[in-house]
Parts: structure tokens; sequence; C-alpha cells
């Protein structure tokens, strides 16, 4: 898709990193205010090409090499919105982010609220998030919930490069200040992008993506598609699965989740951060809080261990894979 | 360049002449400085004693820094912005702020809640330093827009022992930005002297970044105004930043829950209330006939109107309604925030109901 803005005569199957190129070179194009800022993502296109021939299409002011700084770029880019660009800042990997975790949290995410809405920040951050690539120290981490306690931000992540293109393009409509977590070990896995107006599904809502009623399970971003593998496996053992693509952080669509786990009566959340203080738990108090007459079994969490992200060789014991999920899910069954 | 820095007023009201910087007021803009010194003097006296009396939860006193603020906003042109830290009340009044709207804030009616936009004096920054990134940033939008405005970022010298200090040098640096750092060295950083920020004069910092950096007596309007003026027209310019350093102090506690006598002599602070900025600008204005007892004492006053119009509009600041918890904590709707509010309301109805 790099290279052209024109819109498609109908769906094309592509990669997620070239669907999340695609959305970026149709916001850039669509607005002026629009601007792309981070590290190497100008001429070398960012370390995983996301920005890829974008610089050269838009030119140096508006995908913009920065300093290697995060708190600095995320500042800067306060400061551009305040002026009226609409910033979209790529952080180069999700161990870095934590600079500019004050300017996030401090600044980014209250001037709306202080303000009393007198000033909007449509700032949105890219981090490329979450393990299973072989990585060395701080390339591998999940810090979904680190930002989705904090009131102001938004936070999401796409599941598949249909939802890259669609959540990318609500994120950066936004104005709201959005955290957008992209899945990395899911980049370069391929699906359907159907990138024509008509096809725009709106904010993003939590997403029923395999339909079952034993049990349901729920998962956002990499977990996605290792919730629906457990599904299938489940499938062959007689129990049907609804698996429950979240897609927003936060807000959490609990209705959905609520929804289904009235009908299967039993609910396993999968993430690859830590299980202590992550998504999980929230869902599985509001569910527990919202459900608890029609829940036949605890509601279950998979996720990392309140360990530091191991070393790669390692991280296959770490990150709750189908077998992990599927331990998690008999139990639930068998209570 | 080290000591006091460019001066062109010394403390006995003298005009002292300096090779790169002079300037030339008529005797109504010397007399509109000591004007405005004076209202920011008796204005931020008020918010000290309001604070006393619990009005006010806490105020932040610039008492001595009169001139490094009314000198460098002066220079500011009307479409220029101003980014403050919390203590710049004197370059609030200069942009033409409310100024109850910065006691709000100290009140806890609000967390300062003006648009930026209406005086482009932007918001009061608690976090030390945060805000250098966002007029850095602002100064980039400007240039992107093709504005020949330019922006003002204030900050102390305890700030620029942060990181985001130093990031936000260097982003202006790199990328050209319109935009004047003006850094009020009050010598005190709570109760952490100089010493303990830097092993170097602060605006010499500015060299390793690749732009100028001057030193300037921050006690003499008339050398801030000239600066930030000459810093203002080469950012127009496209020359990027200047780091401008305002040697000064801090006449009183770092804010009214703090005691400076735990940490400074006295005699300290009487050496520097014989370079008062109000004081040395009154002798120049009666050593050169602009002014008379008549122009004081009608200035006393204004500051005593003043006073009491802060004084009756504090008092009278009508508590923020609940709603306010929620209302804007985001620009579009939030599911969560949407059933806490209407969870809070179930609750608070409650009470009602019970009388």
């Amino acid at each position: 898709m790099t290279g052209t803005t024109s819109t498609p005569a109908g769906p094309e199957r592509t990669t997620l990193v070239a669907a999340l190129n695609a959305a970026l070179r149709a916001a850039l194009a669509e607005d002026p205010r629009t601007l792309l800022m981070g590290e190497d993502i100008g001429r070398l296109g960012g370390v995983f090409r996301v920005t890829d021939g974008l610089q050269k299409d838009f030119g140096e002011g508006r995908v913009m090499d920065t300093p290697l700084a995060e708190s600095g770029i995320v500042g800067t880019a306060i400061g551009l919105a305040l002026s009226g660009y609409r910033p979209v800042v790529e952080i180069q990997f999700d161990g870095f982010v934590f600079p500019a975790y004050d300017q996030i949290v401090t600044q980014l995410a209250k001037m709306h609220a202080r303000s009393r809405g007198k000033v909007r920040l449509p700032v949105v951050i890219r981090i490329p998030y979450g393990g299973g690539i072989g990585a060395v120290e701080h390339h591998s981490e999940s810090p979904e919930a680190l930002f989705a306690h904090v009131a102001g931000l938004r936070v999401m992540s796409p599941a598949t490069p249909s939802d890259a293109y669609w959540m990318l393009r609500e994120a950066i409509r936004s104005d709201d200040p959005v955290v957008f977590l992209e899945p990395k070990r899911r980049y370069y896995e391929k699906g359907e992008v159907d990138r024509r107006p008509a096809a725009r599904p709106g904010p993003p809502r939590a997403r029923v993506v395999r339909e079952g009623t034993d049990l349901t399970l729920v998962a956002y971003g990499p977990m996605v598609a290792t919730c629906l593998n457990a599904a299938a496996v489940a499938a062959e053992e007689g129990h049907e699965l609804e698996v429950i693509d979240l897609r927003s952080i936060s807000p959490i669509d609990f209705d959905a989740v609520d929804r289904s786990v009235r009908r299967t009566g039993r609910l396993v959340v999968a993430h690859e951060a830590p299980v202590f203080f992550g998504a999980g738990a929230e869902i599985a108090a509001r569910i527990t809080e919202r459900c608890f007459y029609h829940l036949e079994a605890p509601v279950l969490r998979v996720g990392g261990f309140h360990t530091p992200y191991p070393p790669s060789r390692l991280e296959d014991e770490y990150l709750p894979g189908l077998d992990r999920v599927l331990d998690a899910v008999d139990r639930a069954l068998a209570a | 360049m080290t000591g006091d820095g460019v001066r062109l007023l010394a403390p006995d009201g003298t005009r002292v002449p300096h090779p790169e910087h002079s300037i030339d007021l008529s005797p109504e803009e010397l007399r509109s400085l000591y004007r405005d010194m004076a209202l920011a003097r008796r204005f931020d006296a008020e918010g000290v004693t309001l604070q006393r009396q619990g009005e006010l939860g806490l105020w932040p006193s610039l008492l001595g820094q009169e001139a490094a603020q009314v000198g460098s906003v002066r220079a500011l042109r009307d479409d220029d912005h101003a980014f403050p830290s919390y203590r710049e009340h004197a370059v609030a009044l200069g942009r033409g702020m409310d100024p109850l709207a910065l006691l709000r804030l100290f009140r806890g009616v609000d967390h300062g809640d003006w648009d930026p936009a209406e005086h482009r004096f932007h918001l009061y920054t608690l976090v030390i330093g945060s805000q250098t990134l966002h007029a850095t940033g602002y100064a980039l939008g400007l240039a992107k827009d093709g504005s020949e405005s330019a922006v003002v970022a204030y900050f102390g010298d305890g700030a620029t022992a942060q990181g985001d200090v130093s990031e936000a040098f260097n982003f202006a640096a790199v990328y050209g930005a319109p935009v004047v750092f003006f850094c009020q060295n009050n010598q005190w950083a709570i109760s952490e002297s100089n010493e303990r920020q830097t092993r170097v004069p602060l605006h010499q910092r500015a060299r390793g970044f690749g732009f100028p950096g001057v030193r300037v007596d921050g006690n003499d309007v008339l050398a801030c105004l000239a600066v930030t003026r000459w810093a203002l027209e080469r950012a127009r310019r496209g020359e990027g930043p200047t780091l401008i350093e305002a040697f000064t102090y801090r006449m009183g506690a770092h804010t009214t829950s703090d005691d400076p006598s735990r940490y400074r002599d006295a005699a300290e602070v009487e050496s520097w209330r014989a370079k008062d900025p109000l004081l040395r600008l009154e002798r120049l204005l009666r050593a050169e006939g602009a002014s008379d007892d008549a122009f004081f004492a009608a200035t006393e006053a204004a500051g005593e109107e003043l006073a009491a119009r802060v004084r009756e509009g504090v008092r009278s600041m009508a508590a923020p309604g609940v709603h306010e918890l929620f209302d804007h904590v985001y620009a579009e709707p939030h599911a969560l925030v949407d059933e806490e509010r209407a969870a809070f309301d179930v609750y608070r109805a409650a009470f009602v109901q019970e009388g």
C-alpha cells in the first residue's frame, strides 16, 4: 500500500505494519495539521518500517526525525498540539516510554481536565509493545495497565491489520490523547483490510471474534490470535469458547463482556502483561460485580508473572501461550 | 560573563551604559514599568495575606522578582506567547490576565483553568520544567505556520537541573525554534542554593547546546526588557533560541508553606534588599524628574484598589459544582467516567432523600 493514498476498489490483503503505514499516510494526506514525530521515523522509516516512505512523500516538516529523548518528544508534541497540530508520536519500543511517562501522566493526560475543556491535546503515542520476538531487555514489555490507570488517556491495541488501520485512524481523529499499543509480534501477519470510507467501523468497541456458549475468553492485541487458537483446540474437545477482542483498554467495553458472560457463565482473561494489577484484575472485579449470580466459576486470569520480562530464551515460559490459556479454560470449565 | 550580568540601571538609580544592550524609553514608559511592578508587588502581598487568613491554600510569592517578570513580559508583542511556571504573577498581569484567575488555582476552586489562547498566557505548570518543552513545541508550531510570533518559557534555577529543561534546550537548538528561555535565578530552589543545582553559571549552559546565553541583572527592569526584546528579535529573525538568566532573588519564602529562616541568613536577604527593583526605578524617575510624589501616591492607591478587588473576588468565589469532578476528564465520551458519574449521582441522591 505504500506510496498511495487513493481509495482502493475493495478489500486488500496486507500486513499489520502496512495497514498502520496506510493509516498514517491517509491521516497525513487528509489533514495538514497531522504530524509524525519520533526517533528514526524519517529516512529509515522507523525500526519496524511503520513510517516507511512517509518522510519522502510528506517532507521533513511533517515526518520529523527527533533527537533521542522521549520526554522531549512527548513534551514538544504537547506544545505542537497546543498550537493546533495533531502530532502522532512513535516511541521506538515499549521499554523506552518511561522517560516520557512524566509528560504523559502529569501533562498530556490532565490538561483537558485542568483547563475544564479549554485545551484539547489530540496527541497519539504509538508504542510497539509485547514480547515473543526474541528481543533483548526492555524490548518486550506490556505497560498498558500503567496507562489505563491514568484518567485522561485512552488506551487501545489492535489485533488485526484491519483494526490496525481503522483504530489508528480513530486514534488520530480523537480529540483526546491516545496511547496506541501495537502488537509487535503480529506486525508482519497478514489480514484483509477494507480502507473504503464506508467500511469505517467508528470508535473501537469490543468485538466478538468467535461465538461460543461454554466460556468467554477475553483478550486484546497480540493475545487475540492465541485465544482464537485456544478456542479452535477447545472445540475439538467439545467446548465452545466465545472469544472477545476488547480493542480498547480505556475505556473497556464491559457491556460486551457482561452480555457474553451472562450467557456462558465463565470468564477467562488473557494478556501478556503481568496478572498482578493487570487489566484482567479490573475485568474480573467489574464482571464479578455485574454478573455475580450468572457466574458458574471464578473469573480466571492468564498472563505474565510478577517478574521482570525474562531473557528471550525464557520468554516462551513467561508469555501465556496456547497451553497456559487452555489450562485456565480447563480449570474454569471444571469449577 | 558573570557577576550581575547586563545592567542598565544601577541600584542607586543611575543609568549604566552597555556596549550591546541599550534602551530608549519615554518617561511615560518608565512610569508604566514602575506601575506594573508596584501593582504586582501589591497583588502578591495580598496573595500572602489571603493565604494567612485561610482564604487561599497556598501562595508562591514573587517578591523581589518584579523587574525580571515585568521587564521580560513587556518585551513580548501581543501575539507572542508566555509559558509560565507558577510564580509568574507579574507576567500574568502583564499579559492582561484577570488576577482572580490565578487565585482560583490557589484557593482550590480549580487547577488554573484559563484559556491560554485568550492572552497568549499558558497554564501555570507545577511540575518543574515541564513547560519548557511545551513552549518549544509551541514555538515549532508557530514556525511551521510561518508566523513571526515567538515564545518565552519561564522557569527557575531549580528547573535547570531537570532533564526536561535540557531536552527543551536541545530540541529548540536542533530545530531552531523561536523560543526564549527566561530563567529567573532567584538563588534558591526551596532550601537548595545554586551550588546544589549547577557547577557552571546557568547562562553558560546555553553554549553547550549551541545558542547564546546571557546573564542579566534580574532586578533591573530596563536590562530585563532590553535583553528579552533582543532575544525575541533573534527568534523572529529565525536565529533560534536564547537563554536569559535573570539574576535575582526570592525575597520571601518559596511558598507560604515554607520557612526560609531554616536555610538562609538574614544578612543575605538584607544585601539583596539594597538592590530592590522598585526602589532603583523610583530613584531614576525622581532623579530625571519623570515622576513626582503625586505619581507614587496614585500608584499606591491603584495598588490598594487592586488588592481590595482581589480580596473581595476571592472571598466571593463560588465552590465548584460536584460534576466538575467528571465533566472534563475527556473531550469525548468515556464509558467509565459516565458510569462513575451516574453511580455517584445515585449515591448522592440517597442522602438528599434522607434529608
